[in-house]
């Protein structure tokens, strides 16, 4: 069992952990600014806070195992951008080659110590090889032509905010971003391909909404027990894969498909479960009842879990990483646009309220 | 000798007092003012070395022009201040 849970939130980082009366806030760091993602690294035990502190810039932390103090270290920095380059995203506009938003953090293989993956605004995937000190551009992707057809979705410019290190070789990597698809890689980085094939949006020109290019994947999660089977929140609805994400196949939940978070099951890949809202245009709860939902089947059955959540005017939002899963597969946290924060210890069949007075929620993650 | 100050938001960040510099231009300045400290410039550039997007640079209170190369001329006994606007919600 994991029994501390880092929340990231508007106003710094909170630490939740679990007493003889149940979950609290344990701890707070960055009071007051703005932490975006928090990654915990089980192979050393050390911890990472991304930070954006809009004019002076996108920051990362590092806080030793067993320490309190967070120290500031490297954040990925793009090269320089060649004089006269001529680089546009999707939307027509130009490329501006400096980090915006660390949007994915995640460690490298169990065996890759120090390796580190880094998702960007505005489209760069970054690795370090030695626990934050130094970050490298992955070229090949950046410079990949098709990266000129992505383009932001809620953002105004794309992001990478799913990393998937592959638990049977470290070296396959896949990549959601929003908007661009998902990116493949099977040399640790070196080639890409696109693999977003099959996803679809629910309207617009046959040439767009079938476009792998176009697609809006909100969020991506493999299995870690089967590890070819993967799961994707998109902008338009549900999708899985179950041949490495290579081809993608839509799935259908009520009360709706929409949503931006999505957790597996450790141990079974038809365990996933969503939190749902209304639609791309509006962004809340159905009915003002906030809900998860989750299938044990694959897809072809989902529970709408109730209990412990608000039923009555609630409009929060769990973003794309404010839900999450702990290695048990019964314990889930998710935290929400309004400051709530919730734990199940039992699958998502009950939820027992944390917090209701945090601030904006940007991330959940077990530690 | 020009000065170099520092908006008093970013202390709480980053060792920032204020420097004494012999400079030119404002570029030189600058430059001198981060080499006593690396993370200092990423505070205040972007990683193309560029004036983050709502700070400003005021040399004698005039807003400088060249919020790129830097190019704006600094007197001997020039007063650089490196501001921001603050925002959020």
């Amino acid at each position: 069992m994991q029994n501390r849970i880092l929340v990231s939130t508007r106003k710094g980082l909170f630490e939740l952990a679990k007493g003889r009366n149940g979950w609290a806030v344990r701890d707070e760091s960055f009071l007051g600014d703005n932490v975006t993602l928090a990654l915990h690294d089980p192979r050393d035990g050390t911890d990472y806070a991304a930070l954006n502190h809009g004019h002076f810039g996108i920051k990362l932390h590092r806080r030793e195992k067993g320490k309190k103090k967070w120290v500031e270290i490297a954040s990925p920095k793009y090269p320089p951008k060649p004089e006269g380059l001529d680089d546009k995203d999707g939307w027509g506009k130009p490329v501006n080659w400096s980090t915006q938003l660390i949007w994915a953090l995640e460690t490298g293989g169990p065996k890759q110590e120090g390796v580190l993956w880094a998702g960007t605004m505005p489209g760069g995937l970054f690795k370090s090889t030695d626990r934050g000190k130094t970050w490298e551009l992955m070229e090949s992707l950046w410079h990949h032509p098709d990266r000129n057809k992505w383009l932001g979705g809620g953002a105004d410019i794309p992001g990478i905010h799913s990393i998937c290190v592959d638990p049977r070789d470290p070296d396959t990597l896949r990549v959601a971003i929003s908007c661009g698809g998902m990116w493949r890689s099977e040399d640790g980085g070196k080639t890409w391909a696109q693999s977003a094939h099959g996803m679809k949006f629910d309207n617009g020109p046959r040439s767009e909404v079938e476009s792998p290019d176009a697609q809006d994947p909100h969020m991506m999660v493999q299995s870690p027990s089967h590890p070819e089977k993967f799961w994707v929140q998109h902008h338009a609805g549900i999708f899985k894969s179950v041949n490495d994400g290579k081809n993608w196949i839509e799935v259908k939940a009520k009360p709706s498909s929409f949503g931006f978070g999505v957790v597996v099951h450790p141990k079974d890949p038809n365990t996933v479960w969503f939190v749902p809202g209304i639609k791309d245009e509006k962004r809340i709860p159905v009915d003002g009842k906030l809900v998860v939902t989750r299938t044990r089947d694959g897809g072809k059955t989902f529970k709408s879990l109730t209990k412990g959540l608000p039923q009555k005017h609630a409009y929060d939002v769990i973003f794309r990483h404010a839900l999450s899963i702990d290695e048990t597969g019964d314990r889930l946290a998710m935290g929400s646009s309004t400051g709530n924060v919730w734990v199940s210890e039992n699958g998502g069949d009950s939820w027992a309220l944390v917090s209701s007075t945090l601030p904006q929620v940007y991330a959940v993650r077990f530690a | 000798m020009a000065k170099v100050h520092f908006t008093s938001n970013l202390r709480r960040h980053v060792d920032c007092s204020t420097v004494e510099v012999n400079a030119i231009l404002v570029s030189e300045a600058l430059a001198q003012a981060f080499a006593r400290n690396e993370r200092l410039q990423t505070y205040v550039l972007d990683d193309q070395g560029h004036l983050r997007k709502h700070m400003r640079i005021l040399v004698d209170g005039v807003a400088i022009k060249d919020l790129q190369q830097f190019n704006d001329a600094v007197q001997p006994n020039s007063e650089i201040w490196v501001m921001q606007a603050l925002s959020g919600g």
